[in-house]
């Protein structure tokens, strides 16, 4: 499971890579937050409404897509009773709380610095 | 290298909630029910047979709006609205001036523990910052 996991988290990393080089976008956060699908995240927003939920999908402007949710504090919002999938905007994304369990850290580090790297690299040359 | 733009695919799509009564809620705090019609890239939305809703207390109210296009900046999240759970909802409607009468009433009290409250802090050294947009 851990194994697949991994895989699944090194493909996604070398996706990311393996485009333009001198592309500085960090898709680092996408490729991360794809290994999540499937997963129960809690994401707490800028309005301070924290929904927890299972991903079902993520977008390159991480945008998030939860269903099955559960707002943690349902008596101040009312409004998300007869919600049960939504469409989170990127943009209003303050946290995303995931279990340490689903994260394969020292991955997640190794692409950090190969991330960092291309763009060093040209300034020398 | 390449210097084409990148059109990356988006496993994210809005196209599973086109036709849908979704519930949308705005940066602003209002909550928007409608048929999503139209939607682009920055979540930019054009809503059908939309009403605004308003909630105070265990009661809402809607407001009738019909077309509405709202732009993406002010979106916060989209709901699918289920309908069963619609139908089964604790909360009563009410006429929406009952809505705005009691609104007016919730912000007032509102304001005034604010004031009290501001005060409070304010005699302790603390600076309380009023941006009244957002939320």
């Amino acid at each position: 499971m851990k194994e697949a996991q991994q895989q699944k988290t090194e493909y996604y990393i070398h996706d990311a890579l393996a485009s333009d080089i001198q592309d500085s976008d960090a898709m680092l956060f996408y490729s991360f937050f794809k290994t999540q699908v499937g997963q129960q995240v809690t994401v707490e927003l800028k309005n301070d409404l924290a929904i927890q939920g299972v991903v079902e999908s993520v977008d390159q402007f991480l945008n998030i897509k939860l269903r099955d949710i559960r707002v943690v504090d349902p008596e101040r919002y009312p409004h998300m009773l007869s919600v049960k999938n939504c469409f989170i905007r990127g943009s209003v994304v303050r946290y995303v709380q995931l279990s340490p369990a689903t994260v394969d850290t020292a991955l997640l580090q190794d692409a950090a610095r190969r991330e960092a790297q291309p763009v060093a690299a040209p300034a020398r040359a | 290298m390449s210097f084409a733009p990148k059109f990356f695919t988006t496993a994210e799509s809005l196209v599973d909630s086109l036709d849908k009564r979704l519930l949308v809620l705005l940066r602003d705090g209002r909550k928007i029910i409608g048929v999503l019609r139209s939607y682009d890239q920055f979540a930019n939305l054009v809503l059908q047979d939309s009403l605004e809703r308003v909630y105070v207390g265990d009661a809402y109210g809607d407001l009738e709006r019909g077309v509405f296009i709202i732009r993406g900046e002010n979106v916060v999240l989209l709901g699918e609205i289920d309908e069963e759970a619609e139908d089964a909802l604790p909360l009563r409607q009410l006429p929406f001036q009952d809505i705005l009468e009691m609104q007016r009433e919730e912000s007032e009290k509102k304001a005034r523990r604010d004031k009290l409250r501001f005060q409070l802090l304010h005699k302790q050294g603390f600076s309380v910052d009023f941006a009244d947009n957002d939320f």
